[in-house]
């Protein structure tokens, strides 16, 4: 290294400071305040693992645990398959493909909460253009209530998802794609390998990096999923789509228990945590 | 040619058909905040009156539109900063510590955004930050370190060494080495980073719910969203929309300007996995 260590510390200070003020600090007071009585407003006290006993006897949160799974199962398997079906249409030198795959991509650039307001729109009956759409081709009959079942709401929800994030998925796995040696799909043309032989003994094998990377952003993305059933769902019909994001953020700022908030947004990352270094762990034994 | 067109078509049926879907409901939103509709602020014909009942909503469209400016300026500003000095510190320097915070840096990541939120809206109180537009950039800033840093620390890499030992040689310190030889260099890091930061910051919406409560300081995703929870049933959708196509387009922009740019954070992401 050609420069003295001091001078490291001074260009490396204002990363410390964040990451010491704005990152460690907090990991440190929610797990103070988890372990106390913390109302939004006024005196905390402590109380021991109240808290963690609260949410264990929480039924709602237990509801929310079992619909987010449900749904960021749902929502990985969907995204996944139409990002790598994206991918392979549009991986190809065809005139104008750069057109198709910035058409795919654009939704990405939209923020989440505006996608959901604009989704809202579109399933409203007083403006929505889908329920006109469907009529006129005879596939539905009088109103279409998109948000207004769990059923109805959950595949709603997860549209938009699909909507704002497979040319995400398509974009990562594109890349991935890239990295292929072409002499390989060559060496198997000559081969007289089969599309669906090159596909499972070439493709599949050499993208697993980029396919674990886009497993691992969608699992993580859809266990906190807050925007679309805060702002399209509202958690409902009946609490339906209450996510536990949605439980923490109710707990904070409708009951004002900040202290199980924190207790519940510990588990919520101690589950995270475990669960993203064991995808990791995988990620990295496949690769070597 | 002609033959390989022919041959290619239901490859390009089966994209315009994909791109369709996709695109429609930008269009369809932009369309539908600017035509007439009864019960919205446009009830006939063709004009801005969806934009002129969101211009005079709550504190007004452009008080929202400043909030969102000056958030997002602030988080870009600051991640740039940031970010470039880290940077070139864990590029260039050996220092102690120097790989527990990098780390450190990277591990944000592991946490889920969300969840940090609460005990960050208390930690902001305790510096008297809580609803604060500065407090909110910082904590965008804190966001945006672990991607910032590592986009820049391998821009400054991939710079030849000798370059910063040549102008050492002409008698540059490590700012002037930084300032006047690499900075050019890691210009398109720059780009990437900032670009990120902007469309971060400019589109979050748990991180401003959870950190503001003033009506006044609310960025632009939060106010239109409010416009649409305040309405106790009766929603204006077509102001509704006119809020999401001034939300959308200079993300839209933005994007279509800076594609490659943004591309270059993915395949950055995608060399180490």
């Amino acid at each position: 290294m050609p420069f003295n260590g001091m001078v490291g510390w001074a260009y490396a200070a204002p990363t410390a400071a964040i990451v010491g003020g704005l990152f460690i600090a907090p990991l440190v007071m929610m797990a103070w305040m988890s372990l106390n009585h913390w109302p939004l407003i006024g005196d905390h006290d402590f109380g021991g693992l109240d808290n963690y006993r609260a949410v264990a006897h929480n039924d709602l949160v237990v509801q929310a645990v079992g619909f987010t799974l449900e749904y960021t199962l749902v929502v990985t398997v969907v995204l996944t398959v139409l990002g790598l079906g994206l991918a392979l249409l549009v991986q190809e030198g065809h005139r104008g493909v750069g057109i198709f795959r910035t058409a795919f991509f654009l939704p990405t650039s939209v923020g989440l909460a505006a996608a959901s307001l604009l989704f809202l729109g579109l399933y409203s009956v007083q403006i929505g253009p889908l329920d006109p759409f469907f009529r006129q081709i005879g596939l539905a009959h009088g109103e279409i209530d998109w948000l207004g079942t769990p059923a109805s709401a959950l595949f709603s929800s997860i549209a938009l998802i699909v909507w704002r994030f497979a040319g995400f998925d398509m974009i990562l796995l594109l890349v991935g794609l890239s990295r292929i040696p072409t002499d390989l799909y060559e060496a198997a043309r000559i081969d007289g390998a089969s599309w669906i032989q090159t596909f499972r003994r070439i493709t599949l094998p050499l993208l697993r990096p980029s396919l674990a990377m886009v497993l691992i952003l969608t699992i993580t993305g859809s266990l906190l999923a807050f925007d679309q059933f805060y702002i399209l769902t509202r958690g409902g019909p009946a609490n339906s789509t209450v996510s536990i994001v949605i439980v923490i953020y109710r707990e904070a700022f409708t009951r004002f228990n900040l202290g199980t908030a924190a207790a519940l947004s510990l588990l919520t990352m101690a589950a995270l945590v475990a669960l993203n270094s064991v995808q990791l762990r995988l990620l990295r034994g496949e690769s070597n | 040619m002609t033959v390989r067109v022919a041959r290619n078509i239901p490859f390009y049926v089966v994209c315009v058909v994909i791109a369709a879907v996709f695109l429609f409901p930008l269009l369809w939103s932009a369309v539908a905040s600017v035509q007439g509709q009864a019960g919205t602020g446009q009830s006939q014909g063709v004009g801005l009156g969806n934009y002129q009942v969101l211009a005079s909503f709550g504190a007004g469209l452009w008080h929202y539109l400043f909030n969102s400016a000056v958030v997002s300026t602030l988080t870009v500003l600051g991640t740039l900063v940031v970010s470039t000095f880290g940077g070139y510190a864990f590029a260039r320097f050996q220092f102690p510590g120097r790989r527990a915070l990098f780390l450190l840096t990277l591990s944000i990541l592991m946490v889920p955004y969300a969840t940090i939120l609460v005990p960050l809206y208390v930690i902001l109180g305790l510096v008297d930050l809580q609803d604060s537009l500065i407090g909110l950039s910082l904590v965008m800033v804190m966001f945006q370190l672990p991607f910032a840093t590592y986009m820049m620390r391998i821009s400054f890499e991939a710079v030849p060494r000798e370059m910063d030992e040549a102008a050492q040689i002409d008698g540059a310190n490590t700012f002037g080495v930084l300032y006047r030889i690499l900075l050019p260099a890691v210009r398109p890091g720059m780009i990437t980073v900032g670009l990120f930061a902007f469309l971060a910051s400019w589109n979050d919406f748990v991180a401003p719910l959870i950190l503001l409560s003033d009506g006044s300081k609310f960025t632009l995703p939060l106010a239109v969203v409010s416009l649409e929870h305040e309405s106790f049933g009766v929603i204006n959708y077509g102001a509704l929309e006119a809020g999401v196509v001034v939300t959308a387009i200079p993300c839209l922009f933005l994007f279509l300007v800076l594609q490659r740019y943004y591309v270059r954070g993915f395949m950055a992401g995608a060399i180490h996995g």
